[in-house]
């Protein structure tokens, strides 16, 4: 090393040198190589998405445009756009399209309202509180199979203890009654009632003390403390559930899969859930490209609005 | 006596730790009083509890006539100007001016004049449509004052309102402040930890430390007549010299055996120290009260000369290596740094303290 850099320093200037590269390529190459280091970095996470996101993503839209053959192996015919308007004018993709916008209206409301509601129950300063934090959080641990199995067990028509508070022993289990889809989104609140609650906590601290003791000392009581000063500094929080939240009600799979299978009458058959039995029941890839087209445009559609209109009423001054 | 403040016996405690201990004070209706200490003394906890942010563990605080020891802040009839102005990000200063009145659902027309009024006395007319953020340090301030006053209150209740504001801001706002509250004749209980604003703007300073008040006065009382040794060093700049010395009556006259020199005591002196029974006394000096002349008691090599234009202050070793502190008009002769000279003052001009209480002496 040492030796390396005494024959560096005795060599005579670049330009001089017979054959020697010009100063500049120098640093170009340099330059590239710290760049071809950078792309080889990147790589593992850009093949993986190109493999599982980017090219499933393109291949749907080829989907979409084939018509899917009555009998394997037969050849697949070209229908163009013809499919997506046959599919998206049909009464089950309306059905399902209403039901996924009920879904997402019963589950990401009243999620919001209860993280917020047990995040501002939390946030007081009591002996043990931390118990509680701890136990209003803990459904974030709790997967949607295991929510779904324990939740599956309490409404059981024979031992089901909610089905014993509901007064409905001897009666078909609440899933597969017209109330199902309430109950899907019941269990849903519930799942994801721990992660609300973490948000909500947090843009709760976030709320100086300060501006809370000068509101008292203002004249305001708890109620116009929490509308005035409190709401109004968590609507960032509260704006980035709803976004969330709404994405994740969108793309609910495991609990329907679990819990009704779509049913009853195809009463929870949710857009995610139609798409998975158009694959694997009713065998028509052409079909569930469609529906999978016209979740993502939808979700996209809806966050692009949600952005847009409700930003506009977030205060983001601190 | 609609804004006088009164505690009585006033302890809070956080576990074991008394933040406030035993406070007694009174302050006056339209007096502006200071609570002056360094931070953790307990001035601020003091100020929330008058405010009804914080609880007093024991005593009793009233305002008015009035025990309010378990009357929520909203009813409590105070103002307060927070540190960092606690003003509301979301809503413009308009806005954060009218929460008072409207949060006590004050009729809208009368709202609408008040703040007005408010924003006209504090120079805010123009920016009440901005919104905190797109104010400055000053600007955010004075829509915290505008909104303490808005409301009239019986008190205001400031804790270290310009501490967040740039020196040449404050001294601004410390006259503005001080003319306000002529004007609004209104009680004003003023938290800092700054000796010059205490001095400055009250008319009367108290002086807490650890929780304990140490002295409640006048600033020139508090300057020329410090209750005990915490408040000598801590009131003046630069602080008070002292002297650790011994009380010795030597041939019917007490003097102060220092390891530096003896210094002797006038009879009044005498008969307090030994009223006090103090057997180690510190005895302390005003810079400005320390005369150079050719044949003062204290021997001294000039260390440091540091000139600051309207007056020159000199560090001088005593042959121990003490430091002494030597304040001269900037018309003085001045002497070079490494040349000795001695240190003489007035006998009237000495302070003297017990070293194990750190109390005063005499009066």
């Amino acid at each position: 090393m040492t030796a390396e850099i005494a024959r560096a320093d005795v060599s005579k200037p670049e330009a001089a040198r017979p054959g020697a590269a010009k100063p500049g390529s120098a640093r170009r190459r340099r330059k590239r190589r710290e760049a071809l280091l950078g792309y080889l970095m990147v790589a593992p996470s850009l093949i993986l998405f190109v493999i599982f996101v980017f090219y499933p993503f393109l291949r749907n839209f080829y989907l979409g445009l084939y018509r899917t053959p009555p009998f394997p192996g037969l050849p697949k015919q070209w229908a163009g756009l013809t499919q997506f308007r046959e599919v998206l004018t049909s009464h089950d993709f309306l059905n399902s399209l209403k039901v996924t916008l009920l879904f997402v209206l019963f589950t990401v409301p009243p999620g919001i309202v209860l993280g917020l509601l047990l995040a501002v129950l939390a946030h007081q300063r009591l002996r043990g509180i931390g118990f509680f934090r701890t136990v209003f959080s803990s459904t974030v641990a709790t997967s949607v199979a295991v929510a779904s199995v324990i939740f599956f067990t309490l409404l059981n028509p024979q031992v089901g203890l909610f089905t014993y508070w509901l007064g409905r022993q001897d009666q078909p289990s609440i899933l597969d009654s017209s109330h199902a889809l309430l109950a899907v989104s019941a269990v849903t609140v519930w799942q994801n009632l721990g992660l609300s609650f973490i948000l909500m906590s947090a843009g709760l601290q976030a709320v100086p003390d300060d501006l809370l003791e000068a509101a008292m000392v203002d004249g305001a009581g708890t109620w116009s403390r929490f509308r005035n000063v409190i709401l109004p500094l968590l609507s960032p929080t509260i704006f980035f559930s709803i976004v969330v939240g709404s994405i994740l009600a969108f793309s609910a799979f495991g609990q329907i899969d679990l819990l009704t299978g779509g049913g009853p009458l195809k009463k929870t058959n949710v857009l995610v859930f139609a798409t998975y039995d158009a694959v694997f029941r009713e065998s028509n890839e052409g079909k569930a490209a469609v529906y999978a087209i016209a979740l993502f445009a939808i979700t996209m559609l809806l966050t692009v609005v949600q952005l847009r209109l409700l930003e506009r009423k977030v205060s983001y001054e601190r | 006596m609609m804004g006088q403040v009164v505690f009585e016996g006033v302890t809070k405690r956080y576990g074991d730790v008394a933040a406030v201990a035993n406070l007694d004070l009174e302050i006056e209706d339209r007096e502006f009083l200071v609570l002056l200490g360094p931070s953790g003394c307990g001035k601020s906890t003091a100020l929330r509890m008058v405010a009804g942010l914080d609880e007093p563990t024991e005593g009793t605080i009233r305002i008015g006539d009035r025990v309010v020891n378990d009357v929520e802040p909203k009813d409590r009839d105070m103002a307060m100007v927070f540190q960092s102005y606690a003003l509301y990000p979301h809503m413009t200063a308009q806005q954060n001016i009218d929460f008072p009145l409207k949060s006590r659902k004050v009729p809208k027309a009368e709202r609408v004049r008040l703040v007005k009024e408010a924003a006209d006395v504090l120079g805010l007319t123009d920016l009440l449509d901005r919104k905190p953020g797109q104010m400055s340090g000053g600007q955010r301030q004075r829509v915290a004052l505008a909104r303490a006053i808005v409301r009239r209150p019986e008190a205001f209740l400031m804790d270290e309102p310009l501490s967040n504001l740039d020196a040449k801001l404050r001294i601004q706002t410390r006259t503005e402040l001080i003319e306000l509250q002529r004007r609004l004749e209104t009680t004003v209980v003023y938290v800092t930890h700054d000796q010059v604003e205490a001095m400055t703007m009250g008319q009367r300073i108290a002086i807490m430390k650890d929780g304990v008040l140490q002295q409640v006065a006048p600033p020139l009382e508090v300057y020329a007549r410090p209750a005990n040794l915490f408040v000598a060093g801590f009131i003046g700049t630069p602080p008070m010299n002292t002297l650790h010395g011994t009380p010795r009556v030597e041939d019917d006259t007490m003097v102060i055996e220092t390891s530096t020199g003896r210094i002797p005591l006038p009879p009044h002196h005498r008969a307090a120290v030994e009223a006090a029974g103090s057997t180690e006394v510190v005895v302390g000096v005003r810079p400005e009260q320390i005369e150079l002349s050719d044949d003062g008691p204290l021997p001294a090599r000039v260390s440091v000369v540091e000139a600051l234009g309207y007056e020159v202050h000199l560090i001088c070793r005593l042959v121990d290596g003490q430091p002494v502190t030597v304040r001269l008009p900037r018309d003085h002769p001045i002497p070079a740094e490494g040349s000795n000279v001695t240190l003489a003052t007035a006998i009237d001009h000495l302070h003297l303290f017990d070293a194990q209480t750190g109390a005063r002496i005499g009066s």
